[in-house]
């Protein structure tokens, strides 16, 4: 009997497992894969860092209901977005789209790459120039001098 | 190119860059644009709260500007919201309907008895398919619609006095000047 008891204990333990998700049936047109791949991909507006897939909320469960009913009707991935797209606006996707209000999301950090790129050549070119640069015969006479002085005495002599 | 400004492009570069992240910090992310703003209020057509056999649709909305307002009893920035919905509907500045969202019937009927009633019909919307349609992703939200049937604006979370005195007449006045 204890045992029985524990063994029933364990089995609540996965009743968190169910939590979230519901129960579809997946042997007709709705293939689980592609069910689960799309419901990863779209975003929870409770809570918005989780995905449809992960949240627990309400209206998630709502929506999740409604992605695999459009599935049912043989809807497209892209049709199924677009519905929820046109009601809770990019916002649901993960992956925003490329647009001029996103431009600055999308390609910022490329111009910042090439802003960099160009600061960092003008740097080594003006680094360059700066090595080429000739001393005065003055100079270059006391840098000589300054130069044979120090040999002599690592020499030791 | 002269020497100071070499030396004030990172500074200006700098404070274009923190200007912009400051801006970022007073958005709140919970407030989600709608993309149904400037388009035909979804259609519906759904049993009214306080009649099964009368339906309220949006074809409702038409010829006058009105206010929807998606709200349960659930909902506990609701109950916040009602005095100012209340205010609001005695003012008699705009019609305001009601659109009880993932509610039960007998608790939604119970509550307009006990804290009164702001709306002039409220649509039964028992599994939210509606709400979805609305694009409703936390109650209470308000919508204003113009005399075409068009939303107009939508508030997310619960009105205040001070909100529907900055925010919602002055648009309300402007969309009743509109031509129907």
């Amino acid at each position: 009997m204890p045992r029985l008891f524990l063994a029933g204990c364990l089995c609540l333990q996965l009743l968190p497992a169910l939590a979230g998700t519901e129960m579809f049936d997946f042997s007709g047109k709705v293939g689980e894969q592609r069910y689960m791949a799309l419901i990863g991909q779209l975003r929870c507006l409770v809570c918005q860092n989780q995905s449809l897939a992960d949240s627990d909320a309400e209206l998630a469960h709502d929506l999740r209901v409604e992605v695999y009913e459009h599935m049912q009707q043989g809807q497209s991935d892209q049709q199924v977005i677009d519905f929820l797209v046109a009601r809770y606006g990019d916002f649901v996707l993960y992956k925003p789209p490329v647009k001029p209000s996103t431009y600055l999301l999308w390609y910022g950090p490329f111009v910042l790459l090439v802003l960099g790129l160009i600061v960092l050549l003008i740097n080594i070119r003006r680094r360059g120039r700066q090595a080429q640069e000739h001393f005065s015969a003055d100079e270059q006479a006391r840098i000589d001098a300054l130069l044979t002085d120090k040999n002599r005495q690592e020499n030791g002599s | 190119m002269p020497r100071f400004v070499r030396y004030l492009l990172p500074l200006a570069l700098f404070l274009a860059m923190a200007a912009l992240l400051y801006r970022g910090l007073s958005i709140d992310p919970h407030l989600v644009p709608s993309p149904l703003i400037g388009k035909p209020a979804p259609a519906f057509s759904l049993q009214r709260l306080e009649d099964p056999a009368v339906t309220l649709s949006n074809a409702d909305f038409k010829g006058q500007v009105s206010l929807l307002n998606v709200w349960a009893t659930w909902c506990v920035s609701c109950r916040a919201e009602h005095a100012v919905l209340m205010q609001l509907a005695q003012s008699g500045a705009v019609p305001i309907y009601g659109l009880n969202y993932k509610d039960e019937r007998p608790a939604a009927k119970r509550w307009l008895q006990q804290f009164g009633d702001p709306y002039r019909a409220n649509a039964f919307d028992a599994d939210g398919r509606v709400g979805i349609d609305w694009g409703v992703y936390g109650t209470p939200e308000t919508f204003v619609i113009d005399k075409r049937g068009v939303i107009r604006h939508k508030y997310t979370g619960p009105l205040t006095h001070d909100i529907v005195r900055r925010e919602i007449l002055p648009l309300v006045q402007q969309l009743k000047a509109e031509q129907g």
